[in-house]
């Protein structure tokens, strides 16, 4: 969706503020930015900065799918699972016998396995909330329970590890001075953000969150388009199951566990609303790096981990509190 | 005289739902460059086989023919491939997107790779704005215009592609005069382009200027088709409804006035309407009639505690008071029947009972429960007063037609035996049996003493029902008429700010 201009001929600081109450997640990303650099000497380094990157890379991408499938008024639950089953196949599959003799090339296969699965499991969430119209966070929590069932089963509980240390390697190389992992990140932070404001599936994405009988009046095929969106968030998943093995050479059938609710957390503090219709890739990116830039400052700051969760759940609830009294209408508003 | 072939035909359409045949063979056609009304009280079937036009419903006999070609329309798609726009009644619309892609909802114009072309649905929507006199721009919030507009972005969907049949459901049911005179010009150009136009609406005077036919439907029936020309306002109600109607008439009985209950005094809320004053007596109703926008709804709202007043006093029987929210409105025996039943007056999925006894459910209990029995026994109270005819009292009220909903938000805000009651747009969306009886309702209800404030924005209405009328535009009172004095030509001048003040 275009950025609707509410005055059409705003100045400058009008504008940046128009901007900031409709993304106030960013004034919020500025003002821990700056805290840390003041309160803590090792938080303002370009070091540091490719580290909060590379580590807001794996919820990052998740958050991206699932910016998507809120907006349709959906939710993904099973995308922790998904992590758990792409990483598990990717580095279990590349080490087969078969192809022990392609040498780098053998990670491909796996890698296609893992984000196929992830792929396919999306298809099959976004099927069922089609074609059955339960609700998608019912058909998703049974997902969620599921996938994670059956890694354990396919892995036997057991942690594999990535023998080709090329793939290990992957997880920590660079690229035009970027930490590959944060540049595959941006990237892809950019696709999604034209598909969503620029093209017609973008458009439709809002139509079917706001108003979906609108949306089916209007003809859009609204099973099919939101099975779409599952199959985008289940490749996202997919992916950052694979960039989280790449960093620890490995993977564990644990992996990804409440990856579901940071992910969420990140989409909503970046202004998505739970029931659909609105939201955008730019404040889903603004929250990645806000929980992102917490969790690394208050590590640096040695906060104990426990205190950690207690203030981003307490910032969770604060900041959207912020967002309803920034956007009320005042002394008019029809109270409720 | 040849009539040229009919675009669209239906043939012997029969729909049943469990237990109700809703569509009992229906004939039905509409000819090129045609206006063709579709008429029938609520319940009749006209929405069933509006549905079935646009492919949400699927017919259990007869044929569509879509020029003399025998059709099935299976989805809302197939609809619009069969060239088939249904602007509907209730908006359709997505609140949080533009204006321009809500026109275009489901058929954005695209480039290469899916991409929105926003040049081309810019400059599109433009030049439909502009052929509908719209000050808005295709890229203002849709949710950020009011009602009247959004329905006129609705009727924009008409214009979007070359439909050769299009529905219009009730377009007019929150347009003003202005806003209908762009309307009708927009239908006269669809016809002159040779599209064939379903017209549906309660309203009479609309259908007797612009349509060329116009068809009656009675309790899934077809009751005939009739060339508007050769027929008259009594002929079509009688068809509908099977005995004729007095709705025309300009309110003559007089109730005895009583003691003043209710005094407003330099009332203002912001930018929404400002230094509103005047007063209600016990017995009386107040009509209260302008565009939408005017304020009226707000300010009704303000005095049901809704809103928070910048300026002025309210004062209920002499005492001044303040009114911090709806429970402490209730509390000081004002109640307000709210302009929109089934969003803000009703729980549709529960029962008639408990709609009625919602409000003071708090009261009704025996120990921690309950008490169903005198719950019930309210129930049967205003059914019997009010007429409201449900089959029990465990009916689920989204079942009932649109007049019998009206009767128990009534019903529901008579039971907290309230001094001054407030109406806003009493009979939206009801048919004309219906409506007669909610005027008469409302009359009956000022003889046993109530105060009433009717907000409404049909000129018959006000002119049937009020005792005094009190003219807005632009948030501000106009004029004051009394019954006898008033005149529609006045009355229109005083809503749209054509005269300084004068009270009558």
């Amino acid at each position: 969706m275009a950025d609707i201009t509410a005055t059409q001929d705003g100045s400058g600081a009008n504008r940046f503020l128009h901007w900031i109450i409709h993304h106030p997640i960013w004034a919020f990303v500025v003002i821990v930015f700056i805290f840390f650099s003041v309160m803590n000497e090792h938080f303002f380094a370009l070091g540091n900065f490719k580290n909060i990157l590379i580590q807001a890379s794996t919820l990052g991408l998740i958050a991206l799918g699932m910016t998507l499938v809120m907006i349709n008024g959906n939710i993904d639950l099973s995308v922790g699972a998904v992590v758990a089953l792409a990483a598990s196949l990717t580095v279990d599959i590349m080490g087969w016998p078969m192809f022990e003799g392609w040498g780098n090339w053998q990670i491909l296969p796996g890698v296609l396995a893992g984000l196929a699965a992830g792929v396919l499991l999306g298809a099959l969430n976004g099927f069922i909330v089609w074609k059955t119209g339960v609700d998608a966070f019912i058909v998703t929590l049974g997902a969620m329970l599921g996938v994670r069932g059956l890694v354990f089963v396919y892995t036997e509980e057991q942690s594999f590890f990535a023998m080709n240390f090329a793939y290990s390697d992957f997880g920590a190389s660079s690229l035009v001075g970027l930490p590959t992992l944060a540049l595959i990140f941006l990237v892809f932070t950019a696709l999604v953000h034209i598909l969503l404001s620029r093209t017609v599936h973008g458009s439709n994405t809002y139509a079917v969150g706001d108003n979906r009988e609108a949306a089916v009046n209007a003809g859009i095929r609204v099973g099919p388009h939101m099975m779409i969106n599952f199959m985008i968030v289940g490749f996202f998943a997919a992916l950052a199951g694979i960039t989280l093995s790449t960093q620890m050479g490995a993977s564990t059938p644990n992996l990804g566990t409440n990856f579901e609710l940071w992910v969420i957390t990140a989409v909503v503090l970046g202004g998505t609303k739970l029931t659909g219709g609105a939201g955008s890739i730019i404040g889903t990116f603004g929250g990645v790096l806000a929980i992102q830039i917490l969790r690394n400052g208050m590590n640096l700051m040695q906060v104990p981990a426990f205190w950690v969760l207690v203030i981003l759940g307490s910032i969770l609830i604060g900041v959207l509190f912020l967002d309803k009294q920034l956007n009320r209408k005042g002394a008019e508003e029809l109270r409720l | 005289m040849t009539e040229p072939n009919p675009t669209l035909r239906l043939k012997g359409i029969v729909k049943t739902f469990p237990g109700v045949r809703a569509l009992d063979g229906v004939d039905f056609d509409v000819r090129p460059g045609e206006v063709h009304a579709l008429m029938g009280e609520n319940g009749a079937g006209k929405s069933t086989l509006m549905k079935i036009l646009a492919g949400v419903y699927h017919p259990d006999e007869g044929q569509i023919f879509i020029d003399d070609r025998p059709v099935v329309i299976r989805s809302p798609i197939e609809a619009k491939e069969h060239g088939i726009t249904l602007i509907h009644q209730e908006l359709s619309l997505a609140e949080e997107m533009s204006v321009a892609e809500n026109i275009f909802l489901g058929e954005l114009p695209r480039k290469k790779w899916g991409f929105v072309d926003w040049k081309t649905l810019d400059e599109r929507v433009g030049t439909i704005l502009q052929k509908l006199n719209a000050d808005w721009g295709p890229r203002t919030r849709i949710g950020s215009l009011s009602i009247a507009k959004q329905q006129m972005c609705e009727i924009a969907r008409a214009l979007t592609h070359s439909a050769k049949i299009v529905v219009f459901d009730e377009p007019t049911a929150s347009l003003t005069d202005a806003e209908k005179v762009v309307l009708f010009d927009v239908i006269e150009d669809l016809k002159a382009e040779g599209v064939g136009i379903v017209y549906i609406s309660h309203r009479m005077e609309e259908i007797f200027k612009i349509t060329d036919r116009i068809s009656v439907l009675r309790d899934g029936s077809y009751r005939g088709t009739l060339n508007t020309r050769e027929t008259d306002e009594d002929e079509i109600t009688q068809m509908m409804i099977g005995r004729s109607l007095e709705l025309h008439r300009r309110n003559i009985e007089h109730a005895e006035e009583g003691e003043e209950v209710l005094s407003v005094e330099g009332l203002s809320c912001g930018r929404l309407f400002q230094d509103v004053s005047f007063t209600v007596k016990a017995g009386e109703i107040v009509g209260f009639y302008g565009l939408v926008g005017a304020g009226r709804t707000e300010m009704a709202e303000t005095l049901f505690g809704l809103r928070r007043p910048t300026a002025g006093k309210i004062r209920l029987a002499g005492e001044e008071v303040h009114i911090g929210s709806p429970s402490e409105a209730i509390e000081k025996g004002i109640s307000l029947v709210p302009e929109n039943r089934k969003e803000q007056g009703l729980v549709l999925g529960m029962n008639c009972r408990d709609n009625i006894t919602l409000p003071q459910i708090d009261d009704l209990t025996a120990g921690p429960f309950v008490a169903n029995g005198a719950e019930v026994a309210i129930y049967d109270m205003y059914r019997d007063r009010l007429q409201i005819k449900a089959p029990t009292w465990r009916t689920l009220v989204g079942s009932l037609s649109g007049g019998n909903q009206q009767k128990i938000v009534i019903g529901k805000w008579l039971s907290m035996k309230p001094r001054l009651l407030i109406v806003d747009e009493p009979t939206r969306g009801i048919d004309v049996g219906s409506k007669s009886e909610i005027h008469k309702l409302l009359r009956e209800l000022a003889h046993q003493g109530y105060a009433i404030i009717v907000v409404s924005s049909e000129m018959p209405e006000v002119l049937h029902v009020s005792d005094r009328i009190i003219a807005m535009h632009n948030g501000r009172i106009t004029r004051t008429f009394s019954a006898d004095a008033v005149t529609e030509e006045d009355l229109i001048q005083a809503i749209s700010g054509l005269t300084s003040d004068k009270a009558a």
